[in-house]
C-alpha cells in the first residue's frame, strides 16, 4: 500500500506551551499574594481589587483554567496528530481556541478583582463570559472530533479516549452548573436555590477536578511518559480498564463536598460510596504509570523530567487516596472547613499538574527547538526545590486543619467550648500560615527557574514549525451489520452539535419551570430577603465572603453550641446563589443575626468590624473592607432584582418592585439612624448599611418563630 | 431536592453516551490487539519540513467515516 505523506504544524503546541509558562507564573504569584494576605490581612493596602477575597478566585482560576488548562491543550495538539496521524483538522478552529481561551483567562482576570463574581467556585465567571467559554470549547471539541474522523490510524489510543471523556463531560457540566437568569451585564442569578445550588455547584466542582485536572493529565501521562523514557506503557490492558471505570465512578462522587449538610442522607451516602470506589481505578492508573518505568530507573536517577513525572504520579497517587478517606463522613467531620483540603488540593495541583506540566515543557521545548536543555542541573535544581515547596506547603496545613478542627470540638469537663474564641483558633494555626507561605515562595522560585530555563533553551535553538510524516491509509471499513453499522455511519459532528444544542435548549426551556415549584418553603416562617438585604447580599457574594465564612452550621454539639441552630435545608430556599462556603478562615455566619445567642454583634459593632477587624480584635487576619462605608449601591437595578427573583419563585407579591426602592430606603434609614445615634458617621445608599442588614437577617428567620 | 433528578438523568445520559463509546470500541476491534498500541506510539520517523504538504484527506475524503 501506498504511504501518504502530510505535514504537522507545531505552531499551536508551541503558543500553548508559552501560554502555560507565563499563565503559571501568574497563577502561582497570585496565590502567593493570597497567602501572605492571610498572615498580613491589610497588605494589600486598602485597595479594594487587591484584597484576598477577591484575588482568590484570580489563583484558582488562573491554575486551573491557564495553568493546567493551556498545558494540556499543548499536550492535546501535540500528540494527537502523531497518534493519529494526521494533522488537527482546523488551523483556524485551533487559533480560536488559542486566542479564544486566553481572552476568557484576561477577561476573567479583570472581572474578578473588581467584584464581578458567580461566587460558585471554580465557576465565577459572570454569564456573558460563560457563553465565551461554551462557544471556544464547542470550536475546540469540532477540531478534535473531526482531527478523529480523518484519523489514518484506526486504533484510538487510550491517551486520546482521556481527551475526548474531558471534552464531553466538561461541556455538560459546565453548562449545567451555569444557567442563570441575568439582572444586569454583569449580574445574574443562577436558577437553582440554597441546598439544590450547592448539589449542582459540587457536582460541577468535584467533576472540575475530575474532568479538568485529572483525565486530561492522564492523557499526558499515558502519552508522554512512554516517549519520555522509551518503553511502552507497563500494562496497555490497565490503561483500558483504568479509563473506563474512572469515567463511569467520577461523575457520582459529588456529594462528599456536602456531608453533613443539609442534604438528604442518601445523596450524601452515594457521593461517598462512589469517591471510595474510585480508589481502584485511581491507584491502577498510578501503578501503571509508576511502573512504566521499572527497569529505567536508572533514566530516572538522570532525567529531571522523568523525575518530575514520577513526583507527578506519586501525588496523583496520593491526593486520589487521601480524596476518598475525606469523603467518608467519620474524617471529613474534622477535615471539612478546614486546611486540610487546602493542603489537599495543592498535593493534587502542585504535585501532580504542575509536575506533569513541567516535565512535558522541559521535554517539549528542546524537541521543538531542535537543541538541548539549556541545563539540566537547573531543571534538577527546579524539581527538588519544587518537590521541597511543595511538601513545605502542604505538611503545615495539614497540622493548621487537625489542630484547628481538634480546638473547634474540645469541650471543657463541665460542658463548655474550650475555645469559645473562634479566633483563638486562627491565632493558634498562624505559625503554619508562615510556613505555607514559605512552601509557596519556595515552589514560585523554582517556577521561575523553569522560566529562565526553558527561556533559554528556545533562544539557542530554531523553531521547527513543520515536521513531515507519512503513513498508510487508514482501510477502508468493513461492512459490518445493524446498529453499530448506523452508528458509524452518522456523522459525528453532527451528533455533538446536536448534543450541545438540546442541552442548552432543553435545560434553559425545562429546568426552571421544573425547580421554581420546588422553591415553596417548607419552613412557614421562612421569606424573601428584603430589597436592602438583598443588595446587602449582593455585595457580600461580590466581595467574597463566602470564601472565608460559612453559611452552613452542621448538626454537632459543638457547632450548634458555637453558632445556634443547626442550618436546615428550608431555611434556604431563596439563596440564589447559595453560600454555604467551603473553608471556615472566619467563624460561620449562618445565624450572625439572632439575638439571643451568644456570638450576637450590634449594627454598630459589625460596621466598626468591616471597616476596620484589627480596631476590635488587633489580632485578626479579617482584611479591612473600608470602601464599604464609600460605595453607594445602585437603587436603579433594585427593581430588576426583585422581578429576576420572583421568577425564580421568589414569592415577592406583584407590584412589590415598585415599592421596592421605597422599601430599601426606609430600612435603610432606620439602621443609618441607629449608627448615626452610636456616633458613626454613614452617608446616604452605601453598601456597608445593605451588609449590616444582611447580616443582621441571617438565620433570624427560624428563632422569631420560636 | 428535585435537583437531584436532573443530575440524576444528566449523569446517566452521560454515563450512557460513555457505555456508547464503549460498546463501539470493543465492537469495532479497537481492543482486539492490546499489545502493539503500546508500543506502536514509541516511534516517531518524523522530518523536519519547511513547508506544508498539503495533506489531501483533509480535503477530499470528506466522506471517511470516523470507525
Amino acid at each position: 500500500m501506498e504511504l501518504q505523506k502530510f505535514t504537522y504544524d507545531n505552531r499551536l503546541t508551541n503558543f500553548f506551551i508559552w501560554a502555560t509558562v507565563g499563565w503559571g507564573v501568574v497563577a502561582m504569584l497570585v496565590g502567593l499574594t493570597a497567602a501572605f494576605e492571610l498572615i498580613f490581612p491589610n497588605m494589600s493596602g486598602q485597595i479594594s481589587w487587591l484584597v484576598f477575597s477577591r484575588i482568590r478566585p484570580v489563583h484558582t482560576n488562573a491554575a486551573i483554567f491557564a495553568f493546567v488548562g493551556n498545558g494540556f491543550f499543548a499536550a492535546i495538539y501535540y500528540s494527537m496528530p502523531r497518534l493519529l496521524k494526521t494533522p488537527m483538522f482546523s488551523k483556524a478552529m485551533g487559533n480560536i481556541h488559542f486566542w479564544g481561551w486566553q481572552l476568557i483567562i484576561v477577561l476573567a482576570a479583570v472581572t474578578y478583582p473588581f467584584g464581578l463574581t458567580q461566587s460558585k467556585e471554580y465557576a465565577e465567571l459572570i454569564w456573558p463570559i460563560d457563553i465565551l467559554v461554551v462557544l471556544i470549547w464547542v470550536v475546540f471539541g469540532l477540531n478534535m472530533i473531526m482531527t478523529l474522523v480523518k484519523r489514518r490510524v484506526k486504533h484510538i489510543y487510550v491517551a486520546i479516549w482521556f481527551y475526548i471523556a474531558t471534552w464531553v463531560t466538561i461541556a455538560v457540566l459546565y453548562i449545567v452548573n451555569n444557567l442563570a437568569i441575568p439582572v444586569t451585564w454583569t449580574l445574574s442569578y443562577p436558577i437553582y436555590a440554597g441546598i439544590q445550588d450547592a448539589l449542582v455547584q459540587w457536582w460541577y466542582g468535584h467533576n472540575a477536578v475530575a474532568f479538568f485536572l485529572t483525565t486530561p493529565i492522564l492523557g499526558m501521562m499515558y502519552y508522554f511518559i512512554p516517549k519520555v523514557a522509551n518503553r511502552p506503557i507497563y500494562s496497555y490492558k490497565l490503561s483500558i480498564i483504568h479509563f473506563w471505570a474512572l469515567i463511569f465512578l467520577y461523575i457520582w462522587a459529588g456529594p462528599h463536598h456536602l456531608l453533613y449538610s443539609a442534604l438528604p442522607d442518601w445523596a450524601q451516602a452515594l457521593g461517598v460510596v462512589f469517591s471510595v470506589m474510585l480508589i481502584a481505578p485511581s491507584w491502577g492508573g498510578m501503578i501503571n504509570g509508576l511502573l512504566t518505568l521499572r527497569g529505567a530507573w536508572d533514566k530516572v536517577r538522570e532525567d529531571p523530567v522523568l523525575k518530575m513525572f514520577v513526583v507527578g504520579v506519586t501525588a496523583y497517587g496520593m491526593s486520589t487516596f487521601e480524596g476518598p478517606m475525606l469523603s467518608l463522613k467519620t474524617v471529613n467531620a474534622l477535615s471539612h472547613f478546614t486546611d486540610w483540603t487546602i493542603a489537599h488540593v495543592h498535593i493534587g495541583t502542585l504535585g501532580w499538574n504542575a509536575m506533569m506540566n513541567f516535565g512535558m515543557i522541559y521535554w517539549l521545548i528542546p524537541k521543538l527547538f531542535k537543541t538541548k536543555l539549556y541545563s539540566v542541573k537547573l531543571a534538577n535544581i527546579h524539581f527538588w526545590i519544587a518537590t521541597l515547596g511543595m511538601l513545605f506547603f502542604s505538611i503545615p496545613l495539614y497540622f493548621a486543619g487537625f489542630t484547628q478542627a481538634l480546638m473547634w470540638k474540645e469541650f471543657t469537663a463541665e460542658g463548655f467550648l474550650a475555645y469559645p474564641n473562634f479566633l483563638e483558633t486562627v491565632t493558634q494555626i498562624l505559625p503554619m500560615y508562615y510556613l505555607r507561605a514559605f512552601g509557596g515562595s519556595l515552589y514560585f522560585t523554582g517556577a521561575l527557574l523553569f522560566v529562565y530555563n526553558v527561556w533559554k533553551t528556545a533562544a539557542q535553538g530554531s523553531f521547527m514549525r513543520y515536521e513531515n510524516d507519512e503513513a498508510a491509509p487508514k482501510p477502508a471499513p468493513k461492512a459490518s451489520e445493524g446498529f453499530h453499522r448506523k452508528l458509524e455511519g452518522r456523522p459525528l459532528q453532527f451528533t455533538v452539535a446536536a448534543l450541545v444544542v438540546i442541552l442548552i435548549g432543553g435545560l434553559v426551556e425545562v429546568v426552571p419551570m421544573y425547580l421554581v415549584k420546588s422553591n415553596v418553603p417548607t419552613i412557614s416562617a421562612v421569606k424573601p430577603y428584603t430589597p436592602l438585604e438583598l443588595e446587602g447580599r449582593d455585595v457580600y457574594v461580590s466581595e467574597g465572603c463566602y470564601l472565608c465564612h460559612s453559611q452552613m452550621i452542621r448538626p454537632f454539639r459543638n457547632e450548634t453550641e458555637r453558632y445556634g441552630e443547626y442550618t436546615k435545608s428550608g431555611e434556604v430556599v431563596y439563596n440564589h446563589p447559595f453560600q454555604f462556603g467551603s473553608k471556615r478562615t472566619g467563624p460561620d455566619l449562618a445565624r450572625e443575626g439572632v439575638k439571643s445567642l451568644p456570638n450576637y454583634k450590634p449594627d454598630s459593632w459589625h460596621f466598626s468590624h468591616l471597616v476596620n477587624p484589627q480596631k476590635l480584635s488587633p489580632e485578626s487576619i479579617m482584611p479591612q473592607y473600608p470602601w464599604l462605608a464609600e460605595n453607594e449601591i445602585d437603587l436603579s437595578v433594585t427593581p430588576d432584582k426583585i422581578n429576576v427573583m420572583r421568577t425564580l419563585g421568589v414569592p415577592y407579591p406583584e407590584g412589590f418592585e415598585n415599592e421596592a426602592v421605597a422599601n430599601l430606603k426606609a430600612q435603610y434609614a432606620k439602621i443609618a439612624n441607629g449608627l448615626r445615634s452610636s456616633g458613626i458617621e454613614v452617608g446616604d445608599n452605601k453598601e456597608i448599611v445593605a451588609v449590616i442588614a444582611y447580616l443582621q437577617r441571617l438565620g433570624t428567620d427560624v428563632y422569631n418563630a420560636k | 431536592m428535585s435537583v437531584i433528578v436532573i443530575l440524576v438523568i444528566v449523569g446517566i445520559v452521560v454515563a450512557g453516551l460513555f457505555l456508547l463509546g464503549f460498546i463501539w470500541a470493543v465492537k469495532s476491534g479497537q481492543y482486539d490487539d492490546m499489545y502493539s498500541p503500546s508500543v506502536r506510539v514509541l516511534f516517531d520517523d518524523t522530518t523536519e519540513a519547511t513547508t506544508e504538504i498539503v495533506d489531501e484527506k483533509s480535503t477530499s475524503d470528506s466522506e471517511n467515516k470516523l470507525n
